[in-house]
């Protein structure tokens, strides 16, 4: 996911007109750019309400659900079979109304989505649906928090990984610019047109199927070890695979992004003048290489850190990984509004604040931006 | 002309330029060649076709070329029928209107497997006598054994593995197996097979028709999937298919993107602010999760995915880079000028703007194709492909509900995988080298 995005010129004003405080300067930016972001993070969750409701297409759906699982249930318990047609069918009707009420479908949709709408940035996330959790809850909070770490862990192991691993290779590729290793490299970078499930199905093919050595999917052995080792030992064998794919997927084209970025910024004349005063290769790196590009660095390091939230839906299902990415995906397929909503918002509300914080880090790391210039 | 010259040259400087170039025509010539081998109307009846059109092919059979990579033989899968003289057939008229069939076929067995399956289907007229058949099995070491006598109706399909009187009178229960094999040693006995069938009509104007068809272990040159379908057409098939979706997505998204650009940096103020504005909220709105949505609550339709597709990916973050670099732009003198001779803001946009932005356009749009392409291939994936249309997606879609991959089924998951994958690398690779080619800053460092 490493996206380097070149330096615009925006953040880099260097016009000094008269100045009000520094303190009134910072609060009224902070107070627009919170109130913007808020607006943003509103405009996008209710979006994403009135799609998750398709208009109310949605509710036809739930409503035949409702009447089928209400009837079938009550026509196949014992005790509804020995009550008179008449009582028996009250009852159903009874049920089916409600169960309707539970699910809010005798509010108008307009109200509705509104209600969803503030209880999602109030983060009430609610009950879902249909889902549970492996727990039995219905509560989203908690069906969330339950796939979280199987998430964290694949995509934070994997996304970290490419991270730190392009970085450092395309250090060492964009000192050694134009030699058999920056060749390949280059010529590599288009696999990453491929996505990871994509790979994900070779790897299953070669090490599950053919060599069947690695597990084809899942998260542990089944059924779990009790034993803390051998359980995580058999974690650890099922989550090669999906890593593995995460990785290659887009290993190649973030070492070639950052390669070309390091080498537009040891272009630059002050880098030639380091060399020429003939400090060490270290030094010039830290110093006059990656200093002026840490802005970009953290900027992709932020948006990595969000992406760990919103995992790999299709990666996930390929693997059959217990993560949020599939949790959302089955959530769609059941028509679990809560649930879609509840991941979004709180997607939202990451991606407003690592936005929002990002500008006071770039005035930190770099001395030339000063907030609400 | 020199300009185009001077291109090609460039072009032909990179050798990955000169592959890509390569694959995108390939794709190109396999799509015009299934939309003209294959109509779309007959692709979407074969692809949506069930016994009735597929009833000839073996279930999840390989495609018959394993055999040159095999050292053990796979049965090739085959039809014949006495209506078309596959069948060599003599009818002989009788006593009283009664009639003969002779129908006789040799075929030669040289494989080190047996067929899933042996069918015979039969038609016959009749009006009130039903006409009777029987059949015999004659094996290469000169037995000869009696499969079945039967009265036949209308329409009838007799299928040699499930005879229970057969398993009986050989003893076996994989009746198959006992037809190719030596009683003794239950060992495959190679050699020329031969079928023979007699047929008795009591009837002036009564007929027999048989066709024989012959479940092999493999078929054809792409193999079946489990509604016996030839694989050659979702391959064929899935290239135009592939290609319509990533060309159009991408091309839309990019010239959509790129106008909108221009547009809000030339006339700035408010519009400007509310691009901006709908970029960000674009930013939260979450991409896949909504194409999923929209697939599985409103259509599958690959038009309304496109549509979607297209929509979502306008104000995505090359907004922002085309609205950097239209900034400069709009600074320079030609601009000036235009202005000073008073060129009216659509023909700044369009004439001057758009066009400067072209050689930065192409290798983008190139490079976003593949994304593209496999975005369809992740929702049929998903289960979300359109329910009508053949294409690549679909086919690993079959081939993972069915469990290709657990039960060894290769060849229906390495078939689409590999086309996807030369046509997402064909089109990044020339991607790739078009920005070097476009933007030779890249190239210089």
């Amino acid at each position: 996911m490493a996206v380097v995005t070149h330096p615009t010129t925006e953040n880099v004003v260097i016009k000094r007109p008269v100045r009000d405080s520094a303190f009134v300067r910072v609060s009224r930016y902070v107070l627009v750019r919170l109130l913007s972001l808020f607006a943003t993070v509103v405009i996008g969750i209710y979006l994403t309400i009135v799609i998750a409701n398709m208009g109310g297409f949605v509710d036809t759906i739930m409503r035949g659900e409702i009447r089928d699982r209400v009837t079938q249930g009550i026509i196949n318990s014992p005790s509804a079979q020995l009550m008179q047609p008449e009582v028996r069918q009250k009852l159903i009707q009874d049920t089916i109304a409600a169960e309707e009420d539970r699910m809010g479908l005798n509010v108008p949709i307009a109200v509705r989505n509104f209600r969803y709408l503030s209880n999602a940035l109030t983060l009430q996330l609610g009950r879902a649906f249909n889902m549970t959790s492996d727990a039995g809850s219905k509560q989203v909070r908690l069906i969330l928090l339950e796939r979280l770490p199987a998430t964290l862990l694949l995509m934070g192991i994997s996304q970290l990984f490419l991270f730190f691993s392009s970085i450092l290779l395309a250090l060492n590729l964009s000192r050694r610019y134009g030699n058999f290793w920056d060749k390949f490299v280059v010529a590599l970078s288009p696999t990453s047109a491929v996505p990871p499930w994509f790979y994900g199905i070779f790897l299953i093919l070669i090490f599950a199927a053919l060599l069947k050595v690695l597990p084809f999917g899942g998260m542990v052995d089944s059924p779990p070890p009790a034993n803390a080792f051998e359980y995580s030992l058999s974690l650890l064998k099922h989550l090669i695979l999906p890593t593995l794919s995460l990785v290659l997927s887009s290993f190649f084209l973030s070492i070639y992004n950052y390669r070309t970025f390091f080498l537009i910024y040891s272009s630059e004349d002050y880098v030639d003048m380091a060399k020429a005063k003939g400090l060490p290769a270290r030094d010039i790196e830290r110093k006059y290489i990656l200093r002026p590009t840490l802005p970009n660095i953290i900027t992709n390091f932020a948006l990595l850190i969000i992406t760990l939230w919103t995992g790999a839906t299709i990666t996930e299902t390929v693997f059959l990984w217990p993560g949020l990415g599939r949790t959302l995906f089955q959530a769609i397929g059941l028509y679990d509004t809560p649930i879609i909503v509840g991941s979004t918002i709180i997607y939202a509300y990451l991606l407003a604040m690592t936005v929002f914080l990002l500008d006071f880090i770039y005035s930190i790391v770099d001395p030339r931006v000063k907030i609400g210039e | 002309m020199n300009a185009l010259k001077n291109f090609t040259r460039q072009l032909l400087y990179y050798p990955s330029a000169v592959i890509g170039t390569l694959v995108v025509f390939l794709l190109v010539v396999l799509a015009v060649y299934a939309m003209i081998k294959i109509p779309y109307n007959e692709a979407i009846r074969l692809w949506r076709g069930g016994e009735d059109v597929w009833y000839r092919n073996p279930k999840f059979a390989a495609p018959a070329w394993i055999n040159y990579f095999s050292r053990e033989k796979y049965a090739e899968s085959f039809a014949v029928s006495t209506s078309d003289g596959g069948i060599e057939s003599e009818v002989t008229p009788g006593a009283e209107g009664t009639a003969t069939l002779l129908a006789n076929y040799t075929f030669d067995f040289a494989y080190d497997t047996y067929p899933q399956d042996m069918i015979l289907y039969i038609t016959s007229s009749y009006a009130e006598k039903q006409p009777f058949l029987s059949i015999e099995w004659m094996t290469p070491d000169g037995r000869t054994i009696r499969v079945a006598n039967m009265a036949v109706i209308q329409n009838q399909a007799y299928r040699f593995s499930q005879d229970e009187k057969l398993k009986l009178r050989l003893k076996s229960e994989d009746i198959i197996a006992a037809l190719f094999s030596d009683p003794e040693t239950g060992s495959l006995i190679k050699g020329p097979y031969q079928l023979l069938i007699t047929g008795t009509t009591f009837e002036p104007d009564s007929k027999i028709d048989v066709e024989f068809v012959f479940h092999g272990q493999v078929y054809g040159l792409a193999g079946t999937d489990q509604a016996r379908r030839d694989l050659v057409v979702p391959l064929l098939w899935g290239a135009p298919v592939a290609l319509t979706f990533g060309l159009i997505a991408s091309v839309g998204s990019s010239f959509l993107t790129m106008l909108i650009a221009a547009i809000g940096t030339w006339y700035a103020g408010w519009v400007d602010a509310l691009i901006q504005r709908i970029t960000e909220i674009n930013l939260v709105l979450p991409f896949l999760s909504i194409l999923i949505m929209i697939g599985t609550f409103y259509s599958r339709s690959i038009w309304v995915i496109l549509g979607a597709t297209i929509a979502l990916s306008i104000f995505t973050g090359a907004i922002k880079s085309f609205r950097s670099i239209f900034l400069q732009v709009k600074e320079s003198m030609y601009i000036e000028a235009a202005r000073a001779y008073g060129a009216s803001g659509s023909r700044i946009v369009f004439l001057y703007l758009i066009p400067r932005m072209i050689p930065l356009l192409i290798p983008g749009l190139v490079s976003a194709v593949p994304a593209f392409v496999f975005l369809e291939a992740s929702l049929a994936v998903l289960g979300l492909g359109d329910p009508v249309l053949p294409t690549w997606g679909k086919m690993i879609d079959d081939a993972n509900r069915n469990g290709a991959l657990y039960r060894g089924y290769y060849y229906w998951i390495l078939e689409p995988t590999i086309l996807l994958m030369v046509t997402g690398l064909g089109f990044a690779m020339l991607g790739f080298a078009l920005d070097r080619i476009f933007n030779p800053k890249l190239r210089e460092t």
